[in-house]
């Protein structure tokens, strides 16, 4: 835990655009109190936007790092600005700018309408071909069988994979990350039967071939989902679907 | 003009909101739902809840136990019919979850397992590690995605309910991409748009935790319910006030002051870390007057200690604390004790439902943390929360699908006039005003230090009394701001300004109610008033919406069947 330090500040650059004025984004800069060690990079938005201009847009909401608002670049890495600390680049500045590879809708805001489109397509709900009735209780589902897609069931869909991946910033028919790992969580859950329905999608041109394996969604991604890695894994499935006589698991 | 029109309309996309959406739909696939919510619905407040949900699956367990614990937890004000259902319907709603795919943590027989929690008397608390409410939102949410009927208004914020003859008929709606005013029109809505906890400094709550829902309704006409009943959760991190799960304690965590002393045995010496949460924020703060706190840099503060679990327990059932531990304090909770103080975390009171979300507005529900169904009293049991979210959301979706088969059309016309009125106001009052000298942040940042100075954990009138001023004070400059932000495009100021104007006038709510129940019960403690007062106030405060600033309070009998009031001591 930090404490009060007096006088000592940091600029604090931010992006600006509004579209029906400005045909460009830009960079306004902000000198404002860095007044204490705990404070984090949306602290320093919130402190702009209550004291300083109240103009500037972002999206926040739980500042625990859970809720996914506050993705945005930092320095030029993809962050939650709700637990990226001022003091790990103090007395130097800070520049935050919109996720990359998003349509800019406002300063800070970007777009995701495109995930929200995506995480639909792969179909993010269990699929059996009988439902079990209620009155007959839960399935039975061990703690090892969680394991298989515990690590995939925690991603926040902050949108950092999709900042941070060089194809989808290239081709945005890229199924990306997030929705891939998303995909695998659902396919490896024991009570799902739905792996065959998903995969026209994870299958399709713009599904799992298209990673080049770069491997930065796993390196920024806040939640240890490692999405690399289930896009890795999701390729040999399908490969060993379609080669091996027996892999035509649903 | 045409509108997007529905059968229901649901306002919030939380845990409560999407349930009910789900149950209109499968109660009567026919039907049309629409679902506005101010952030995209996985981003709802549902994210942060940690700890777990309550519901009554093991054959040692009993619903009888379940609805007392929640009644005494209560201080005798929850309404005892409410509780009873509450406790049957929790369980087939878990099993729902199952089924939805919640990665709820499993016993070795492949069972959902359970954890003690603060106030029950026996291990009932269902659990997907210590991010609950998070796996609950995601399950939920995803879900939702498969039902065609759903469709999403997503970053749309309500400022007024249309109400027609005295009948709720829709909402406008400012949606936040194009800035563009809509009325959405429905033969039944339901408000499911959580809790109030940013009208506190000190909250575990999001930011859009700004009681829109309360606000909207009671603007409306519609009464809200025990609104004196905040809840202080006892374990939250000092500066951020972000939330540390009960879980912890339920998990076998140690309280201790700053002599390294267990002090819960001088308050709660049966139950030790596990009493309700209004009983430990109060010996919290006791022992902080004692001089028995630890002081740090942002206030005083205790040790939660976890080091006796061991790394492999706190890695299974409380790897998310270990990870704000590191994240947020920098401090390994393995190793280190977690500091900790009372915090705002939960608003029991509400917007007036009865058990099936049903408000006295024809065509108005309300689910979730916004409504006071008469669950949770004085003070609302740890756990019991996501378990009300899921049980009162689907029968108010279930209510709402009748409903609106009996429900007659809405009329165009008189909605292009409101529309045209509440577009105006905003353009008046908000977007087009040149004048004005007052910020939003200001306002914003007063209201909280004086809500938690005024209505915190322990209350008197003197302090109560000044609040009012305070409030009534912050009330005349609000109406004196100025938004510097004129674009329409994700003008987040004005969203800003109008949820100021909401939790200004909920906190004269919380204030007033405050003011007027002299007696100490569940989370409202009076200092001038220590004692219960079965005689007095066994009853619901009912606040509505008057012509001068401080609302008119009428008093409605608590519903007792069971479970006689006694004396509550743990």
């Amino acid at each position: 835990m930090g404490g009060q330090v007096a006088e000592k500040r940091i600029t604090v650059r931010a992006t600006r655009f509004d579209p029906a004025k400005d045909s460009a984004p830009r960079l306004q800069s902000y000198d404002i109190p860095f007044s204490d060690e705990s404070m984090v990079v949306l602290d320093a938005l919130n402190y702009i936007k209550a004291h300083v201009d109240g103009s500037l847009s972002y999206r926040w909401s739980c500042r625990m790092g859970i809720c996914g608002s506050c993705g945005m670049t930092v320095n030029g890495t993809p962050k939650l600005t709700c637990s990226a600390f001022l003091r790990d680049y103090w007395p130097g500045s800070v520049t935050v700018t919109p996720l990359n590879n998003f349509p800019i809708v406002r300063d800070l805001v970007v777009d995701m309408e495109d995930f929200m489109h995506k995480l639909k397509s792969i179909k993010p709900w269990i699929i059996r071909k009988q439902e079990m009735p209620l009155g007959a209780g839960e399935h039975r589902q061990t703690m090892d069988q969680i394991d298989d897609f515990r690590q995939l069931s925690q991603c926040i869909n902050c949108m950092l994979c999709y900042a941070a991946c060089p194809v989808y910033g290239l081709d945005d028919k890229f199924l990306g990350p997030a929705a891939i790992a998303l995909s695998r969580r659902y396919n490896l859950d024991s009570r799902d039967e739905g792996t065959k329905e998903r995969l026209p999608v994870l299958a399709s041109s713009d599904g799992i071939w298209e990673c080049s394996f770069v491997g930065e969604c796993s390196v920024v991604c806040p939640k240890g989902v490692d999405p690399a890695k289930a896009i890795q894994q999701t390729k040999l499935d399908t490969t060993m679907r379609f080669v091996l006589p027996f892999g035509n698991r649903d | 003009m045409d509108f997007e029109s529905y059968d229901v309309l649901v306002v919030g996309g939380g845990l409560a909101g999407i349930r009910a959406a789900i149950a209109v739909v499968e109660t009567n696939p026919r039907l049309k739902v629409g679902m506005v919510s101010k952030v995209y619905p996985m981003r709802s407040h549902t994210v942060s809840a940690e700890g777990g949900a309550a519901a009554v699956l093991r054959p040692e367990d009993s619903y009888e136990t379940h609805a007392f614990d929640t009644i005494k937890g209560s201080d005798y004000l929850a309404d005892q019919d409410v509780v009873e259902a509450f406790v049957r319907e929790a369980p087939i709603e878990v099993i729902q979850m199952e089924h939805w795919g919640c990665p709820w943590s499993r016993d070795p027989d492949g069972k959902i397992s359970v954890r003690p929690f603060g106030g029950m008397t026996t291990w009932r608390t269902c659990f997907a590690a210590d991010k609950t409410g998070f796996h609950m939102l995601h399950t939920v949410f995803q879900t939702s995605l498969k039902y065609r009927q759903i469709h999403r208004h997503d970053e749309a914020f309500v400022t007024k309910l249309l109400v027609e003859d005295g009948r709720c008929v829709g909402v406008v709606a400012i949606d936040m991409r194009s800035g563009r005013f809509d009325a959405i029109t429905a033969k039944a809505v339901i408000l499911a748009t959580g809790g109030l906890g940013r009208v506190y400094a000190f909250t575990t709550n999001g930011n859009i935790c700004t009681g829109d829902g309360m606000a909207l309704a009671y603007r409306a006409g519609v009464g809200l319910k025990d609104m004196e009943m905040v809840q202080f959760h006892p374990t939250g991190l000092p500066f951020t006030g972000i939330l540390i799960t009960e879980a912890v304690r339920g998990e076998g965590g140690y309280l201790l002051n700053k002599d390294g002393e267990r002090f819960l045995k001088r308050y709660v010496p049966n139950k030790m870390e596990l009493g309700p949460r209004d009983i430990i924020s109060r010996a919290m703060v006791t022992e902080f007057e004692e001089g028995r706190g630890f002081e740090g840099p942002h206030g005083r503060y205790m040790h939660l200690d976890v080091r006796h679990l061991g790394e492999a327990a706190i890695d299974r059932k409380l790897p998310f604390m270990r990870e704000l531990g590191r994240e947020f304090v920098g401090i390994d909770i393995v190793h280190d004790p977690i500091p900790v103080r009372p915090v705002q975390h939960y608003m029991m009171g509400g917007v007036d439902a009865d058990i099936s979300g049903v408000t006295p507005m024809p065509g108005l529900y309300a689910a979730g943390e916004c409504a006071n169904v008469g669950l949770n009293g004085g003070n609302r049991l740890g756990s019991n929360s996501l378990s009300e979210c899921l049980v009162f959301g689907a029968a108010t979706g279930r209510m709402a699908a009748e409903y609106v088969n009996v429900a007659q059309a809405v009329g165009a016309n008189p909605i292009d006039a409101m529309l045209k009125d509440e577009t105006k106001r905003i353009e008046m009052d908000y977007l087009d005003k040149k004048s004005g000298d007052e910020s939003i942040g200001a306002i914003r940042e007063e209201m909280q230090l004086d809500m938690d100075a005024g209505a915190g954990v322990f209350r008197t009138r003197e302090g109560l009394e000044k609040l009012t001023k305070q409030l009534g004070n912050l009330r005349d400059r609000f109406g004196r701001i100025k938004i510097q932000d004129s674009s329409r495009t994700f003008n987040t100021e004005l969203m800003a300004a109008l949820e100021l104007d909401y939790m200004l006038e909920v906190a004269e709510v919380i204030t007033y109610s405050a003011l007027a129940r002299e007696e100490s019960r569940g989370a409202h403690a009076r200092r001038d008033f220590p004692e219960r007062d079965d005689e007095k106030f066994l009853k619901h405060t009912i606040a509505l919406h008057a012509n001068e600033i401080a609302p008119r309070l009428e008093y409605r009998d608590v519903r007792i069947t069971n479970f006689k009031p006694q004396a509550r001591a743990y």
